[in-house]
């Protein structure tokens, strides 16, 4: 019996809805920590999707990937200050920039492999963070960014407004893990499982392993420069901490938390983890030590993402409706 | 028309496979035989591009094969299915066979697209079907029995559309009776498909009943070629790989 795939159409529909319950949600509950809360994920949530290209459908884990997210927010809010240029065409900046850093980091690092692999990219990130800190000129060294990043209107959008800034970046947020969706489920997105699976064997069907996980490694430096992006726009400025190596381990973490054999784990991981950032954080001053419990919990005792639960309920059900069927 | 001429591997100064000269005519079989350790393995992985050989060509058809990407040897026409399969644990058996040949007609890259692509369909279920994967097709690679599994590494350099096809030891961890159904199997491939079929043994009881050639490798140098009767009946084969007198041969 052949399995039913999720088609374009029903993703588009999905995608649809959720978009619009996240721009009617301030309306039903007007609340600026949720919508911050909500900004935040988003950002973090193309983050963690795109790392879980290289982590889950590739088999690459990246400790840098970090690096993409921190670049993303420098590349566009430099291109607001020194440029001056408009929001699109910042936008348009981050994305070729961080596409030529993944093509020169990636075309480097996935000559490795394994843990290899792991800790060039984890030595690039740390190079830019280094770069980040010593230039004091240009990126503002440990301070970050500083003065704010311009937000001029374009096409009769102000993000200077709140409830603006909060449509933009749960849009960006959907149409981007939409995209991510259909290179997932397109025949690039099998050729990368099968590259996950068993990239010896792939290799003796033709398929060109160097050139699809760089094409991997591009798109999901784009899409973590993408959420690096929302994230400035939403702090108006750029600072080490997007680009040093706890935003790479903080990616591992939501994929970890939300699972990474759904599609949808790791944006579920970026909420869970944010809602326990803010939790937590106001709970005790010894966040750390609790969120490392929790992620403990997660890694030891569960090893397995929630969704991954939710999905495993889904197949067991639909197993057992099928034995009795037969 | 297969051409192996002065073929010549060594690792760190052994020689795994020195000087070999075989050709398969379009439309053989040849069962390759020898003692653990002979460079058959070795063998395979020179004509399918797992490895360059230090020295002579492997020509197909009038192309020289050595040197060329394994991806350009399998558009040459070499298929090939290796000796503990080669599978993609978490995908199904569907999904392996669709992906093979979506990589096979050059679409891996595609991501406009949903997988699978429509025109796949039809050498997937073909291919199933002549191994008898049709049934299996939703079940994943990891979970299939160890036949099914050979089978589906068998299938996978299938749906390329091989001319020939290498096999290294397709019977390989097999009870008997599973053995020869394997092996009844492949002979029918090889007959349906008008394959050049090249077969790694280590039974002798089905090398001598299907091959109609055999050649035996021996310390990496090609020892003897013939027909199971003339390789039966060999001394230096007796001596060196069946046993040491004709009598056990023959047991």
């Amino acid at each position: 019996m052949m399995a039913t795939r999720p088609n374009l159409v029903r993703d588009v529909a999905i995608a649809a809805v959720a978009l619009i319950i996240l721009l009617l949600l301030p309306y039903v509950w007007p609340s600026k920590m949720v919508n911050d809360l909500i900004i935040r994920v988003s950002a973090f949530a193309l983050f963690a999707t795109s790392l879980n290209l290289l982590v889950g459908y590739t088999g690459m884990v990246s400790f840098g990937h970090g690096m993409f997210f921190g670049f993303g927010a420098y590349a566009f809010g430099l291109s607001m200050q020194r440029l001056g240029v408009s929001i699109p065409m910042a936008f348009l900046i981050t994305v070729v920039s961080s596409a030529l850093l993944g093509l020169v980091v990636g075309a480097i690092s996935i000559r490795l492999k394994d843990i290899y692999f792991s800790f060039i990219t984890l030595a690039f990130q740390m190079l830019l963070y280094s770069t980040v800190i010593a230039w004091v000129p240009l990126t503002g060294g440990d301070q970050g960014l500083m003065g704010g990043i311009p937000r001029p209107p374009f096409l009769g959008i102000d993000l200077s407004i709140e409830a603006h800034r909060y449509a933009f970046a749960v849009t960006i947020m959907v149409i981007g893990l939409l995209i991510l969706r259909q290179i997932v489920e397109s025949p690039f997105g099998y050729t990368l499982r099968m590259i996950r699976d068993n990239s010896e064997r792939a290799t003796f069907l033709g398929i060109n392993v160097f050139r699809a996980k760089l094409t991997a490694f591009v798109i999901a430096g784009v899409f973590g420069a993408i959420g690096g992006m929302v994230m400035a726009l939403f702090v108006s400025g750029a600072y080490p901490e997007f680009v040093n190596w706890t935003m790479s381990g903080e990616g591992i973490f939501m994929i970890m938390l939300g699972g990474l054999s759904t599609f949808v784990g790791p944006a579920a991981g970026a909420l869970i983890l944010s809602l326990l950032n803010d939790v937590i954080t106001r709970g005790t001053e010894h966040h750390g030590l609790f969120l490392g419990a929790v992620i403990l919990l997660f890694a030891l005792g569960l090893r397995k993402g929630v969704t991954d639960f939710v999905a495993d309920w889904f197949r067991l059900r639909r197993e057992a409706s099928s034995r009795s069927g037969s | 028309m297969l051409e192996v001429k002065g073929l010549f591997k060594s690792f760190g100064g052994v020689a795994a496979i020195s000087d070999v000269n075989i050709d398969f005519p379009t439309g053989s079989l040849t069962a390759i035989i020898g003692p653990n350790g002979a460079g058959k393995s070795t063998f395979f992985n020179l004509i399918s591009g797992g490895l360059t050989p230090d020295a002579g060509s492997v020509t197909f058809n009038g192309t020289n094969l050595v040197g060329r990407s394994r991806a350009q040897i399998i558009d040459a026409g070499i298929g090939r299915a290796f000796q503990v399969a080669r599978i993609f644990p978490t995908l199904t058996v569907e999904e392996s066979l669709l992906g093979a040949v979506t990589a096979h007609r050059r679409r891996a890259q595609n991501i406009t697209h949903r997988f699978p692509l429509p025109e796949m369909r039809d050498r997937m279920l073909e291919v199933a079907d002549m191994l008898g994967l049709t049934e299996k097709l939703g079940v994943t690679s990891a979970n299939l029995s160890h036949g099914d599994q050979k089978l589906l590494d068998i299938a996978l350099a299938l749906v390329l559309d091989p001319k020939v096809l290498l096999l290294d030891e397709p019977t390989a961890g097999m009870g008997p009776d599973e053995r020869w159904r394997m092996i009844e199997r492949v002979h029918e491939l090889w007959e349906c498909e008008k394959l050049t079929l090249i077969f790694i043994e280590h039974d002798m009881d089905i090398v001598f009943k299907i091959a109609p050639k055999i050649s035996v490798l021996c310390y990496g140098r090609l020892l003897a070629e013939g027909t199971p009767d003339q390789i039966r009946t060999n001394p230096a084969v007796i001596e060196a790989y069946l046993g040491t007198s004709h009598e056990e041969a023959a047991v």
